[in-house]
């Protein structure tokens, strides 16, 4: 796949999933510490979301960091925005902000306990 | 190949002079390490700005040779 060939697929996931999570592994198996934590995260606030496994698709692993201008995997893209990686998802479920986020973008969740 | 703390530091205060680092090794490995940044440079830029800049001062070695960069940035009180 060329570079624009998996630009147009990012671009078409992360419009067509509210919530889209480039990850390693999957939500089931997720085979990164850091990965697995967003998922646990969005998890327990009841967020329904999608994955990508970077690990299957090596033009995609490389692709998203060029998409979003960011080195690292996971990557959460909310309403089609970049919302940030491991520790961006941590401190801003910490702070209550991924709770507003969610809930400005009409995306059903539970209110973290 | 690894990297070590002071290089980590060295880079960020290459591109952030007025920068207050701290870097600590989480895993011994030389490829996990936590940062904390403290310059007026961040000050109304969004969290995900100021990691980007964080990024782009370790000049692409983010996510090949630093496996794992937790990081904490702020601007000052």
């Amino acid at each position: 796949m060329s570079q624009d060939v998996v630009a147009d697929r990012i671009a078409k996931e992360i419009a067509e999933n509210p919530v889209m999570l480039y990850m390693k592994g999957t939500a089931m198996f997720p085979q990164c510490g850091f990965s697995a934590r967003v998922v646990q995260i969005l998890s327990h606030m009841n967020v329904p979301f999608a994955t990508a496994n970077v690990l299957e698709d090596p033009e995609l692993r490389d692709g998203i960091k060029q998409f979003s201008q960011w080195p690292t995997i996971p990557q959460l893209y909310v309403k089609g925005e970049f919302v940030g990686g491991c520790d961006i998802i941590t401190e801003m479920y910490q702070t209550g902000e991924l709770t507003s986020l969610m809930a400005e973008n009409g995306i059903a969740h539970s209110v973290a306990a | 190949m690894a990297m070590t703390a002071n290089a980590i530091e060295n880079l960020i205060r290459a591109a952030i002079p007025d920068a207050r680092v701290t870097v600590e090794d989480l895993a011994g490995d030389g490829d996990h390490y936590a940062a904390t940044v403290v310059s007026e440079q961040f000050r109304g830029l969004t969290r995900l700005k100021q990691h980007q800049m964080i990024y782009a001062a370790l000049q692409g070695r983010m996510g090949g040779e630093l496996h794992a960069l937790a990081l904490q940035t702020s601007a000052p009180e």
